[in-house]
């Protein structure tokens, strides 16, 4: 679990969070919505240790952040897989060479243990026969399900994802969805997802939060994002005529 | 102000690079894998422009000698002094600050750019210590490839000015030999081992803390290229006042 405590973070004069304070649990999924320059990447770089808020505490179930050593922070470090944007890949290494990079970074494992490992991961993301090729001779579809598998390899406590489906095709687009949650039940992970995509809130969204201007606008379920009478939510969420749609139909179900 | 900001950032780099070490067995291949790609890879161009270099150096000096009571064994002398204190250490050395420097500023203003820097930084690994420290333990090899620059210099000097016609064999090593001073040998390699630094962290500087896309990273290989330089010949005035002058 991940309990953030009325953060603040500026670069100068630019204000860009103005305390925010919410809960991510584990085992869910928790996603964190808002417009472009709502905070939404700052927020996430502050759960990640890459910026550091002037103001407010994270607790990592139990561990404030602020409060560690720098190898406390380092081992908390090696408890979080993060899947980037543009999945992040070390392209002079291949498929095996990404997803074992942490397991030689941090641990003593012998090579076979590694290697055993590494099969087991890429086999959990459907990835058998791509071991040796290297990030640029496979799909995007692939090289997230490849960032995936190098975020769980170490058996993180946190996974991260910064727009994990963007730029893929709405079907690989909720493959990758589905295995994000699939893998955050199976390992009991925290998973927080930074994403703009609406398709993700609809399917995995079991907390959502959405940003607004620095301040934790709204917060709640996929079901409870139909029902809400939030105007910044609403006129974000339903921007298009397909979700206006679908809302109106939900609301009709429940009534 | 902004220059001043620089060095101070390229100083706490300088820190951070030391600091945190990566583990001996990953380093270790790092640092072969860095030697091949900064000093191995280079070879070719350095044999090429010095063996040039040097043979130019004989003839141009062959050329200006005129007076006939100036001994021919003047080219040699030239062609060894010429090369030794200056055209291997330092040409070869603004050569290499475009050629490495600037596959050295792609390569990490890339990963900046697809957030590879980001990927390490969140796993908890030092990235400077993990990019830029195998570059300077590989660029402590850059000596070697100054030495194979100095013969292969002077080996040019000989043929052009023996096939030439310019002077004899024996007159040209005789020259070589002529008022040699072995502490020539130690400032070359010094002024070397202290462009080797440069060459690996001023790039790295510029390829780390880039911000922006592909063009970005384009302008921060050509920016790294002028610094690299300009740095390399203050250094090499100030370095020659002190150990020469």
């Amino acid at each position: 679990m991940i309990d953030v405590q009325d953060i603040h973070k500026s670069f100068g004069d630019a204000h860009i969070l103005k305390g925010i304070s919410t809960t991510f649990e584990k085992g869910k999924t928790n996603l964190i919505i808002g417009q472009s320059g709502s905070g939404k990447t700052v927020f996430l770089k502050c759960l990640l240790g890459l910026f550091v808020p002037e103001q407010g505490n994270i607790v990592y179930d139990g561990k404030k952040y602020a409060e560690l050593s720098d190898d406390e922070k380092r081992d908390l470090r090696q408890e979080m897989g993060m899947v980037f944007q543009g999945s992040a890949l070390f392209d002079s290494m291949t498929v095996e060479g990404n997803v074992m990079f942490p397991l030689e970074m941090f641990t003593k494992q012998s090579k076979s243990e590694m290697k055993d490992r590494v099969d087991a991961v890429l086999k959990r993301v459907n990835l058998i026969d791509a071991h040796h090729k290297f990030p640029s001779e496979i799909s995007g579809g692939m090289q997230k399900r490849v960032a995936i598998a190098r975020a769980i390899v170490m058996n993180p406590k946190y996974l991260f994802c910064d727009e994990p489906n963007s730029g893929l095709d709405p079907k690989t687009a909720i493959l990758i969805d589905d295995l994000i949650k699939e893998i955050t039940e199976e390992y009991n992970i925290t998973t927080v997802i930074n994403t703009h995509d609406m398709n993700s809130v609809m399917q995995i969204g079991e907390k959502i939060i959405f940003l607004k201007d620095g301040l934790l606008e709204w917060e709640g379920t996929k079901n409870e994002i139909f029902k809400t009478d939030n105007e910044a939510v609403t006129n974000f969420v339903y921007s298009s005529d397909l979700f206006k749609k679908v809302r109106q139909m939900y609301i009709q179900e429940q009534n | 102000m902004n220059y001043l900001a620089s060095v101070g950032s390229y100083a706490i780099m300088i820190r951070e690079v030391f600091k945190k070490p990566t583990k001996w067995r990953i380093m270790k291949s790092l640092i072969y894998k860095e030697i091949d790609e900064l000093i191995f890879s280079s070879l070719g161009i350095i044999i090429f422009i010095s063996f040039f270099i040097g043979a130019v150096v004989a003839i141009q000096t062959a050329l200006n000698l005129t007076n006939p009571l100036i001994p021919r064994n003047l080219i040699g002398f030239a062609t060894r002094q010429s090369v030794i204190l200056e055209f291997a250490p330092t040409f070869v050395s603004i050569i290499m600050a475009g050629k490495v420097g600037s596959y050295i500023t792609s390569s990490i203003g890339t990963m900046r750019v697809t957030e590879q820097i980001d990927a390490l930084e969140v796993m908890g690994v030092n990235s400077l210590n993990y990019l830029v420290f195998p570059k300077i333990i590989a660029m402590l090899f850059y000596p070697f490839a100054i030495a194979i620059s100095m013969y292969v210099g002077i080996f040019g000097g000989w043929m052009a000015g023996v096939f030439g016609g310019f002077l004899t064999s024996t007159d040209f090593i005789t020259g070589l030999q002529t008022d040699f001073v072995p502490f020539h040998i130690a400032y070359a390699f010094v002024k070397t081992l202290i462009f080797a630094f440069v060459i690996a962290t001023i790039p790295s500087f510029h390829g780390f803390y880039m911000k922006g896309g592909a063009l970005e990273v384009g302008k921060a290989s050509t920016t790294s290229f002028v610094w690299t330089s300009v740095v390399i010949i203050i250094l090499n005035y100030i370095l020659t006042q002190l150990l020469l002058g």
